[in-house]
């Protein structure tokens, strides 16, 4: 696995000049996914939304390696059928080199409309990689809850106001959702831990066939927190056990983190204006039921793991 | 992006024919504070660059050198980041003035 030095050494594929806000996480996932990816050729596409959208306003792209453009429901399904396109010409003779497949897709394009495509793709076996880069909400259209969206968090959708206080309802673990497909690797990651990621990337990548990563990817437009804190949002939800650190590796789990003393989900929930009306008194039970949520899916994951 | 072509000259469906040309794009007349680099505090860690959304972080030969400025859009991750010597920054951030 590449240190900093030999990923700088790869040079970048995601360059600057894109249009997403400042101290955007999301373009911070598809510049250390496409350096950890960077020792091989690689052809990328992406669903729509925020990524997409800063990265590739004509005629200017970010994108330093093939990049084919998909809709919002079908980054999935359009790299298989460009890797299945590629099979064909390999056998053929055609082309020789070896390459590797990438998609990108927000939380509303992976949890939500994305999720058939995804479900085919990883179930027909592909050789393609999957990173859903997960802000919780649709950002791109101006903060719509997605089912990714945690408990609590006010979108515009799931205000905060006299009927709701923020969103009802808890989010789907989407990352046991794609582990139940059996494919060989299947991995969360969070922007703020390098290491982490770039390691799951490439060693995505080395395993072959199907494979999927969830990043969780800090917004500083949805979530409400100053630009400079991207990275440490994310490592925040890291220590507070709302993220683990873990990957399903030919079906046996290991969680790769565990915070030497896990702090209280309040910690990261205040940081951020989505969450700020859970501060009143009259939301104390909410909290709770978060905190309770939390504990009990980190319980849930060590026994999955000392299986 | 220096004059706009016609439609008959564009390539088949709209595609880009280079990749990577959002170099050409400038980000950083968005900006409102920009980083100050100190190399004598400089640890040549990385963390600034491999965190950076912008790539504007320069490396020359592997080393940090400084910010390309086109791009840099002054968010600041790359100074909050930043170890430093003896806890003493080698990134700062400074207000832009007109
Ligand atoms: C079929 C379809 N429905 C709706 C849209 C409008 N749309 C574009 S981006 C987007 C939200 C994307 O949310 P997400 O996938 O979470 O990515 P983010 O913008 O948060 O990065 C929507 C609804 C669309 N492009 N296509
Ligand atoms: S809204 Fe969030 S995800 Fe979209 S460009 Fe801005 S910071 Fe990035
Ligand atoms: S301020 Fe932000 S955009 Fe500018 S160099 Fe630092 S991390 Fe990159
Ligand atoms: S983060 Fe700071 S110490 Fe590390 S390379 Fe960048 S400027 Fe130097
Ligand atoms: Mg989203």
């Amino acid at each position: 696995m590449a240190n900093l030095k030999e990923l700088a050494a790869r040079g970048d594929k995601f360059t600057g000049g894109h249009r997403a806000c400042a101290g955007c996480g999301a373009t911070i996932v598809a510049r250390q996914a496409l350096l950890a990816a960077g020792d091989k050729p690689v052809v990328a596409t992406c669903a729509t939304g925020c990524l997409e959208v800063v990265s590739t306003i004509f005629p200017y792209t970010a994108w330093d390696v093939p990049f084919i453009h998909s809709a919002f429901e079908n980054s999935a399904a359009t790299i298989s059928g460009v890797e299945a396109a590629y099979k064909s010409l390999k056998r053929q003779g055609t082309v020789k080199e070896d390459i590797r497949f990438m998609a990108f897709g927000g939380d509303g394009g992976t949890y939500d409309i994305g999720l058939q495509a995804l479900s085919g793709a990883m179930e027909r076996g592909h050789n393609m990689l999957y990173i859903c880069y997960d802000n919780q909400a649709y950002m791109n259209t101006g903060i719509q809850r997605s089912s990714a969206t945690p408990k609590g968090s006010a979108t515009t959708t799931s205000p905060n106001g006299k009927k709701i206080p923020g969103k009802v309802q808890f989010r789907k673990n989407l990352t046991e959702i794609i582990a139940a497909h059996g494919i060989p690797y299947v991995a969360q990651s969070v922007v703020g831990n390098w290491s982490d990621f770039t390691k799951k990337v490439e060693k995505a990548l080395a395993k072959g066939g199907p494979a999927f990563i969830a990043v969780l990817q800090p917004c500083r437009l949805g979530w409400g927190y100053p630009p400079e804190l991207t990275a440490e949002m994310g490592r925040l939800a890291v220590d507070t056990n709302f993220w683990p650190l873990y990957e399903v590796e030919d079906g046996k789990y290991k969680i790769n983190y565990t915070p030497k003393e896990r702090k209280p989900i309040t910690e990261w929930l205040f940081q951020q204006e989505r969450f700020r009306h859970l501060k009143r008194p009259e939301n104390q039970a909410i909290l709770e039921e978060i905190q309770k949520d939390i504990d009990l899916r980190w319980e849930n994951l060590g026994k999955k793991c000392s299986q | 992006m220096s004059e706009l072509k016609k439609y008959k000259e564009l390539a088949l469906g709209g595609n880009i024919e280079k990749s990577g040309t959002a170099v050409d794009f400038k980000t950083g007349d968005w900006r409102s504070s920009r980083p100050v680099y100190h190399p004598e505090n400089c640890i040549q860690c990385l963390f600034c660059w491999v965190y950076c959304p912008d790539s504007a972080v320069i490396l020359k030969d592997g080393q940090v050198t400084g910010f390309n400025l086109d791009h840099c859009k002054g968010c600041g991750i790359c100074a909050h980041e930043c170890p430093g010597k003896k806890k003493v920054k080698a990134i700062v951030m400074e207000e832009e003035v007109k």
